[in-house]
């Protein structure tokens, strides 16, 4: 049920400079100050309109707090977000063209289909 | 009524842009038969002096988002800023402001509505690389009004690929019947096999050329019956996990009808098949003279 929320942080964390800098640097304070600050506010609604009700499984808050986008990928979360999240933060890291991006698929080439379902 | 003068469907690939502004010494093998390919594709768009484009595309997660997410949703603004900070990123693109044509995006969607489509609208769309790419490559001047039409290709539960056929037909039914002298060209992105964020990306060609290979025939020959036979919204998967772009494709079939394509080009890079195709269902009104009275 809370697919919804991991990729509204990946949404979220994607779209703003400053958050993807500063989950990449601190992960687990990010996900920590995310979850309690952000996580109930209704894309487009005024702050005092925040939803009450969503929270990260163990296994998603894990799996954000480390940056680990196996797990993600094994849970559902839409592979798109979590791809240019990773190119965001990642891609800087790896000289060669494409290496990061080729680092990633090989960390998932256990995975067989069917995939998981991306359905929120 | 309104001349629809060209119909293309292309893939839309982000990097196009940035290879084709490097300096031969740093360009990848491949950047000049890709230059080529894309100017002779361009000329097909020319050729048909379009006053107005509708253009259909995905969001990528840019705007539509899971707390509301459309099936279909017609633009319906004066102008549109267009590319997003993390496309500019990832992709080097630059940003743009693309004029609307108001009156096309009403009569689209009061007919659509009444075609037995609900369409969704807004008023404030920021429009993304799956419109902006092929404006960069067949109309890089931007000086055409546009309707953007957004599909979700993205966010299951998805339409069934027969719906987006349906669709392409409608759009083609409204274009046809609008009361108006100018010309329009309707061009459509989406993908081939693709995966992104998953084992098989980034190969060394798309994640299934042999789907390719039967896409671009499919296309190609305006085989709209063989796409449906073959092509269901669970066998997309196979391909690669973000092969429901294909989608957008089979939408462009709808508009096209069961007519063999004018031009049809294909380009394997490294990890997915460029694909580029045009349909002129008016062959007469191809380097005829100019409308009179046209906006362009």
């Amino acid at each position: 049920m809370s697919k919804y929320l991991v990729n509204k942080f990946l949404y979220t964390v994607d779209r703003d400079h400053e958050l993807t800098e500063r989950y990449r640097e601190d992960p687990a304070g990010t996900v920590a100050w995310w979850e309690e600050e952000m996580a109930g506010r209704i894309l487009n609604c005024i702050a005092s309109e925040t939803t009450t009700w969503l929270s990260f499984t163990d296994a998603e808050r894990t799996a954000l707090a480390t940056h680990d986008h196996v797990a993600l990928f094994e849970l559902g979360a839409h592979p798109f977000l979590t791809l240019t999240l990773w190119i965001a933060m990642f891609e800087r890291d790896f000289t060669e063209p494409l290496g990061m991006q080729l680092d990633y698929a090989e960390k998932l080439a256990h995975v067989r289909m069917p995939y998981p379902d991306i359905t929120t | 009524m309104a001349d629809l003068v060209a119909v293309l469907a292309t893939t839309h690939h982000p990097f196009y842009y940035r290879t084709s502004q490097l300096p031969p010494d740093q360009a990848p093998p491949f950047a000049a038969e890709w230059i080529s390919k894309i100017a002779t594709y361009r000329e097909t768009l020319t050729r048909a002096r379009p006053d107005v484009l509708v253009m259909v595309g995905s969001d990528h997660f840019h705007q539509l988002w899971l707390d509301n997410m459309p099936q279909f949703l017609v633009g319906k603004a004066p102008m549109y800023d267009a590319n997003w900070e993390n496309e500019i990123r990832e992709f080097g693109m630059p940003k743009l402001l693309l004029r609307g044509d108001e009156e096309l995006s009403a009569y689209m969607l009061r007919e659509g509505l009444d075609k037995g489509f609900d369409l969704a609208f807004s008023n404030e769309l920021r429009i993304d690389h799956s419109i902006t790419c092929p404006i960069l490559t067949v109309r890089p001047d931007a000086d055409l009004p546009i309707v953007p039409i957004y599909t979700n290709i993205f966010a299951p539960p998805l339409p069934r690929p027969e719906r987006f056929v349906q669709l392409g037909r409608t759009i083609r039914e409204i274009i046809e019947s609008w009361p108006s002298h100018l010309r329009v060209a309707v061009i459509g992105s989406g993908h081939l096999s693709l995966e992104l964020g998953g084992p098989r990306q980034f190969g060394p060609t798309g994640p299934d050329p042999e789907f390719d290979a039967r896409a671009v025939e499919w296309i190609s020959n305006g085989d709209i019956d063989g796409v449906l036979e073959h092509v269901t919204l669970d066998s997309l998967h196979g391909p690669g996990n973000a092969t429901h772009g294909f989608m957008d494709f089979m939408l462009m079939m709808g508009v096209a009808g069961y007519q063999k394509a004018d031009h049809a080009d294909s380009l394997s890079l490294f990890h997915t098949m460029e694909a580029y195709f045009t349909w002129y269902p008016n062959p007469h009104l191809i380097d005829a003279p100019s409308t009179p009275g046209g906006r362009a």
